[in-house]
This record gives C-alpha cells, sequence and structure tokens, in this order.
C-alpha cells in the first residue's frame, strides 16, 4: 500500500469519469502517493474492538413528511434553466449507447 | 463616513438618521472598489438587489422605528456570502470554473434566513474552489490577498469572506468550516469565526463538500455579533435531516478550561504558541479554572480527515456532469480532480476497509478522546483551548506546490470537524510582522452558549475592541 502508479491512477480517474491529460497522470500519481504514504499512519492504532462512526448528530432515519411542499419545488423553467441545452422542455443529454440500430435499414 | 464595526453601532447610527442605509451601502461599495482589486475578495457584486433592499430598509426604519427590530434582529446588518451559499439570482460559482455561469433557482435556508432577518448581501465572496484549501489560493478567479499584509494569504477556504470582515468591505460575512475553513481564515485575518456544532445549521442549499463534517458558520468582529447571527441561522428547517433544535448547554457555576498537551508540540510557531499561553492566564485572572488535559489521538486527525473527506468529496462532485447545469468535467481545477481521485481511490474495491472503514474507526478513539476530557461525572472541562494553526498566516506560494504540506496546516482545526464539536476563533493580537494571532475554543456538542460567554469574558479582560485592516 501507499503508492498509486500511473495505472492506478488511470483507473481510478475512469471511476470518477474525470478526464486527465497524460502529464498530469506522471503528477497527480506522485502526489497521491505522498498522501497515501501519509494516512499510512493509521496502520499504528489498535481499532479491533472499535466500531466505526459515519455520522455525529447520533440522529437515525430522519424523514420527511410526505408531503408537496409547492415553495420548495422548482417548475420546468426555473429546473431547466441551468443548462443551454434544452430542447422541448428536456435536457439534452450525451448518448450513452453505440452500435448499429436494431430492425436494419428501412 | 467612518462605517461602523458591530451589529449594535450600525443599528444605533440607522435609528438615529446619521446616515441612511443607502448611504451606508454606498459607503462599502465605496470601499470595495478602492481597496478590493488588490484583496481580490469579491467574486460578485450584487449592487442593484442592494441598493433596493437599502431602500426597503430605510423605509421600514421610518414607518416603525425600532418597534421592527422585534421582526428583523440584523436590520441594516450587511453580509458577504461565501461562494458555496446558494443565492437566488445571483451567480454562485464555488470558486470553479465549473460553476462560471451558474445562477440559482433558490436560496440557501441561512441565506434566507437572515435575508428575512433584515441583512442586506452585499456580495459573494472567493474561496479555495469547492472549499478545498487552507489559503485561498486553489480558487479557480485567483488567490485572495491577506488585508494585514500583501504577501500572504488570508488562510482559507473562506478566504474571502475573512478578509471582507477584516477589512470592513462587510459587517458580516459567512463561511464553511469543512476542517477548519471558518477558524483558521478568522484566524489569520484578525476577525472572529465560529464553527457551530455539526447539527446545529442547516446546510441546506449550500454547495457540499465533505457531508459528515461540513459546518455553516460566520464571521464577525465581535463575540456578541457572532452570537446574534448564530440565533438566526440556527435550527431545524425540515429541508437537512441533520439537524436538530438541541437545546443549547449553558453553565452557571465555575467554568473550567483545558489545555491539550498534544496540541503544543513539535511544529508549533513560538509566537502562536505564545499568544495561546497568555489567554490561558488572563482567563485564570479572571477566575476560570485551567488544567492540562490530553487528547492522545490527535495527531491522527489528519490522516482520518483526508480519508474520510475526499472520499465524501467524491461522491459530491459526482453530481456535476454538465448537463442541468455547470461545465462539463474537465473543468475542474487541480485540487479537486486530486480529492475526486483520492476519494475514488479509497472508496474502491480493495482498498475500502484499508482506508475508509479504518478512518471511520480512528474516529470513533478521537471522538472518545473528547468524551473524556468533556465528561461532567468525572470532573470534566467546559470548553478546550488551544491554536488554530500552527502558524500565523504564511506567505502566497508557500505551500501551494506541496499538497501535503498545505493538508498539514489543518492539523488543529481537523479534531472538532471529525468528532462534530463546534469551534470558535478569537483574535488575540499581532505578531511581530504585524500579522493577526488568535485561539480557538471547543466545547462539547452544543455548547456554543458557553464558547461565547467565554469569549465575551476574554473580550472584557482584555479589553478587545473590534478592528480594521486597512484603516
Amino acid at each position: 500500500m501507499g503508492k498509486l502508479s500511473k495505472k492506478d491512477v488511470e483507473h481510478v480517474a475512469k471511476l470518477a469519469n474525470l478526464p486527465l491529460k497524460e502529464n498530469e497522470i506522471e503528477k497527480f500519481s506522485k502526489q497521491l502517493s505522498k498522501i497515501v504514504g501519509y494516512v499510512d499512519e493509521l496502520n499504528e492504532v489498535d481499532t479491533s474492538k472499535i466500531e466505526p462512526t459515519h455520522q455525529t448528530t447520533g440522529l437515525q432515519s430522519v424523514v420527511r413528511k410526505d408531503k408537496v411542499e409547492i415553495e420548495d419545488c422548482l417548475n420546468q423553467k426555473e429546473a431547466l434553466s441551468g443548462s443551454e441545452k434544452v430542447h422541448n422542455g428536456y435536457f439534452v443529454v450525451p448518448a450513452i449507447l453505440e452500435g448499429k440500430r436494431r430492425g436494419g435499414k428501412k | 463616513m467612518d462605517i461602523p464595526l458591530t451589529i449594535r453601532q450600525t443599528q444605533k447610527a440607522l435609528f438615529e438618521k446619521r446616515f441612511s442605509m443607502v448611504e451606508l451601502v454606498d459607503a462599502y461599495f465605496a470601499r470595495i472598489e478602492k481597496l478590493d482589486k488588490a484583496l481580490n475578495s469579491f467574486l460578485t457584486l450584487n449592487k442593484e438587489e442592494a441598493y433596493k433592499k437599502a431602500k426597503k430598509v430605510d423605509g421600514l426604519i421610518t414607518d416603525y422605528g425600532k418597534e421592527i427590530l422585534k421582526d428583523k434582529p440584523l436590520l441594516g446588518v450587511t453580509v458577504a456570502h461565501k461562494d458555496l451559499f446558494l443565492t437566488k439570482g445571483l451567480r454562485t460559482t464555488a470558486a470553479s470554473k465549473v460553476l462560471e455561469y451558474y445562477i440559482p433557482a433558490y436560496s440557501a435556508t441561512v441565506v434566507a434566513r437572515l435575508n428575512e432577518a433584515g441583512c442586506i448581501i452585499l456580495g459573494k465572496t472567493n474561496c479555495d474552489a469547492w472549499a478545498h484549501g487552507a489559503s485561498g489560493e486553489n480558487s479557480d478567479y485567483g488567490p485572495t490577498i491577506n488585508p494585514w499584509g500583501k504577501t500572504y494569504v488570508p488562510g482559507g477556504s473562506s478566504s474571502g469572506s475573512a478578509t471582507a470582515v477584516a477589512a470592513s468591505f462587510s459587517l458580516i460575512a459567512t463561511g464553511t468550516d469543512t476542517g477548519g475553513s471558518v477558524r483558521q481564515p478568522a484566524n489569520f485575518c484578525g476577525v472572529y469565526g465560529l464553527k457551530p456544532t455539526y447539527g446545529a445549521v442547516s446546510r441546506y442549499g449550500i454547495v457540499a463538500m465533505a457531508s459528515s463534517v461540513d459546518s455553516v458558520g460566520h464571521f464577525a468582529r465581535t463575540v456578541s455579533d457572532i452570537e446574534k447571527i448564530f440565533d438566526i441561522t440556527k435550527g431545524e428547517d425540515g429541508k437537512d435531516g441533520t439537524v436538530k433544535n438541541s437545546k443549547l448547554k449553558t453553565q452557571n457555576s465555575k467554568l473550567k478550561i483545558g489545555v491539550p498537551k498534544e496540541y503544543f508540540v513539535k511544529g508549533l510557531d513560538k509566537e502562536v504558541e505564545k499568544a495561546v499561553l497568555q489567554a490561558t492566564v488572563t482567563f485564570k485572572k479572571k477566575g476560570i479554572e485551567v488544567v492540562g488535559i490530553s487528547l492522545p489521538h490527535t495527531k491522527y486527525a489528519i490522516s482520518v480527515y483526508y480519508i474520510i473527506q475526499p472520499a465524501e468529496v467524491s461522491s459530491n462532485l459526482s453530481r456535476y456532469d454538465g448537463i442541468r447545469y455547470g461545465n462539463e468535467r474537465d473543468a475542474f481545477g487541480d485540487e479537486a480532480k486530486r480529492r475526486i481521485m483520492l476519494g475514488t481511490y479509497v472508496l474502491s474495491s480493495g482498498y475500502y476497509d484499508a482506508y475508509y472503514l479504518k478512518a471511520q474507526k480512528v474516529r470513533t478513539k478521537i471522538i472518545e478522546d473528547f468524551e473524556k476530557v468533556f465528561d461532567p461525572s468525572n470532573g470534566g472541562v467546559d470548553a478546550i483551548i488551544a491554536p488554530v494553526s500552527p502558524t500565523a498566516a504564511f506567505k502566497l506560494g508557500e505551500k501551494s506546490l506541496d499538497p501535503l504540506k498545505m493538508y498539514l496546516a489543518d492539523v488543529y482545526t481537523v479534531a472538532a470537524n471529525v468528532a462534530g464539536i463546534p469551534g470558535l476563533s478569537v483574535p488575540s493580537g499581532f505578531t511581530r510582522k504585524g500579522l493577526p494571532l488568535g485561539f480557538q475554543l471547543m466545547g462539547p456538542r452544543y455548547s456554543e452558549r458557553i464558547l461565547f460567554k467565554l469569549g465575551n469574558i476574554y473580550e472584557k479582560a482584555t479589553n478587545a475592541k473590534p478592528q480594521v485592516a486597512l484603516e
């Protein structure tokens, strides 16, 4: 542990959907290895009988009332206001499916 | 016009009609225009709306007089919001190019509550992009400069907010504190900064950094102002499931403060150490008991934080896909990329147990340390006094090329975030070079009133006056 190869960085960047340039891969590999090497110090702490802490509020399963508060909702215009790539009241997204159309040519 | 330095002074002057709210807003914008080119604390100004609201405030003062303060306790208070706080209709960038053109369709709870209480938004402040940093240098819009020394950083990540209050560009400012991002810039800029208990103030409408440690705080020039703001921002809003209207602790018998030996170790600057120890002497003179304590897992807080925080960052920043709003993911700056990758790595298959789960377990040990020293049934202390940062403000560029070195600057602040407890940053004089010094007070969950009481005692004992840079 404690070292991220260029291959590790490429893998992690792919998982995180983060486009990286070649020179960045090298730079991040060095910097991230140094950080991961530092945090390895936690292995000094005996945690064999310790429960993990996920949050500090002590609250559990907080749910809101199952009721629509209209003033807390965005209308369609507001919801679309952050994007220029809209079409007929929808967001335009990149295509995720590739390849031949089924059913052949018509 | 001499711009007033506290909420009380501001409201007194407005009610005595020494000047109008419009004239006061004029004075703030004139000062910003004159001095902020060199400091870069604002990313967006809110001129049009600020004047609209100022006219409204003047009308309310004429129509209702002081009665209006019952409804609007912060009437006439100018506020600068860290650019992580969503402001309806006003650009919000998180200081990242990803959100360069983002105009929110709604406001954060804290923004809405301060508006309702009578505050006037002057603008949005610079910060480390996505609140990732301890110097302000990670902003995609250029660094903010410390108003007390132009070659020094103002601290971060809430760099612009601390600077804006220190330079009297605004009466108050908001910030977020995920690992010290309110307390440390407050310390570097010589103002008060509050990191509330995790769960005391709603995070709704604030760009999320690391959800289990993010807390929403603010800056001002007196303890009393810090408390007035907290009384407006705190409490349930039905939109953040972690917020609870818990009863705030009070203490009428003799107060006891602990000095943790693990905070006074190698790497702590002598002037900073002296300032904190001097403060303990002041407290003793005022009849407060000061005792030595131990928080043995302090040294691991940085490692715990730099596993849990990037893990949560990588999850929170995954929503920025450039589809519904914002630019695409190649617009992230270097620090955001590092944290996304670090977080993705520690959460990935084969490493989750070794890093993320391990960090969550050591987190438990850090919380147990605090619980032990605060335990009332065991003669525990009411609060802890400690340095905020190992040094006063450091030089621009000093740590920016070495990410790990920058992370280690958070060594004294992250434990409070990991444990979810409140912290108050208190200014206490200057270094020989003229840079602000100070200390922090930390207490058990929901002990803000006790921290304010101690802050008040210190202010009175030292005859502290609200201070402004570049006067």
